[in-house]
């Protein structure tokens, strides 16, 4: 299964955009199995530095986790101020205490403007980036949270096996 | 199992448990039919959990989704509230598979369906259909495939 859309510029990157190596993380904030990946994907992304470029798209199962819609929301309107990874970190950190009163403190350490912030979580941008990041992981194959996509091709294993991977392949 | 091409089996099937669905009463609509072998195993609880988030995709494509194994109308009952689903789960429990079977994706060993996914066009013919190996979530790319091409027509 291939990647649809590719990495576009609608897409928060870390690391080099020129980077040879891809990495697209399909994850949802309430999802168990993306907490115990994100320090994984953040040993991965030392280990490796400039070489990787790293993507994630929203795929929350709102149905199944109560909190994973608001909060991909919340990250996507931290975006808008250009604070998309703090709050993406700052989430999957201290992802047990996820909430909507937790989401509401963090936004506030964040130091966001809150006016604007709170416009921003209304907004038809916002919910549309996650709609679209949701249809672009069905249409890429992905049916649970987390999945890997390496320069565009779906990865069949957790963060675990793509680290041993990127080490055996990169030496 | 049935093709492309070949007209959709009717059946009448219990939704809930004092109410029945039919085939019949969608046409003019497309229809989504997901066969799995049985509530509360881990892969089909993925596969229904995911579809339930699809719903708002579906609609914009006139679609109803139904999933159907040999489960009883009780049993489908307690998966739904259990797992906060919202679209039906049709009870193929009498006589047991007999829909499954019409559709060619029963398996006799396990008395249970195979699963696999069909989507019907509005007149009632089958546009798509796929059999998935049973312990892996086909996900849901070939039924958008599907919609996108019967909408494109």
């Amino acid at each position: 299964m291939s990647l649809k859309p590719a990495i576009d510029n609608n897409d928060h990157f870390q690391g080099d955009e020129k980077a040879s190596i891809e990495i697209v993380e399909f994850g949802d904030y309430q999802c168990p199995h993306c907490g115990a990946a994100y320090p994984i994907v953040k040993e991965i992304q030392d280990t490796f530095g400039e070489q990787i470029k790293f993507v994630f798209r929203n795929f929350p199962l709102s149905e199944s986790h109560q909190y994973a819609q608001i909060a991909a929301v919340y990250a996507e309107a931290a975006a808008l101020q250009n604070k998309f990874w703090e709050m993406h970190d700052a989430i999957y950190e201290r992802q047990s205490y996820l909430s909507e009163d937790f989401l509401k403190t963090l936004a506030k350490e964040l130091d966001l403007d809150i006016d604007q912030f709170e416009v921003d979580l209304e907004s038809y941008l916002v919910k549309e980036k996650v709609e679209n990041d949701f249809e672009s992981g069905i249409r890429s194959g992905v049916n649970g949270t987390p999945t890997f996509f390496v320069n565009g091709e779906r990865f069949d294993g957790g963060a675990t096996d793509l680290y041993q991977v990127l080490k055996e392949s990169t030496v | 199992m049935l093709k492309k091409g070949d007209v959709a089996p009717e059946f009448t099937l219990y939704a809930t448990p004092d109410q029945k669905i039919s085939l019949q009463e969608f046409k003019g609509r497309n229809v989504i039919l997901a066969f799995y072998p049985a509530d509360w195993s881990p892969v089909c609880s993925d596969q229904m959990a995911l579809y339930n988030e699809m719903l708002k995709f579906f609609k914009k494509y006139n679609a109803d989704i139904f999933g159907i194994s040999v489960d009883s109308k009780w049993c489908h009952l307690a998966f739904e509230q259990s797992r906060n689903l919202h679209f039906p789960l049709l009870a193929d429990f009498e006589p047991k598979g007999e829909v499954s079977k019409k559709y060619g994706v029963y398996n006799v060993e396990e008395g249970e369906s195979k699963r696999a996914l069909f989507v019907i066009d509005k007149e009632g013919i089958i546009a798509w259909s796929y059999l998935s190996p049973t312990a892996i979530n086909p996900g849901a790319d070939g039924i958008l495939d599907a919609l996108e091409a019967l909408n494109s027509k």
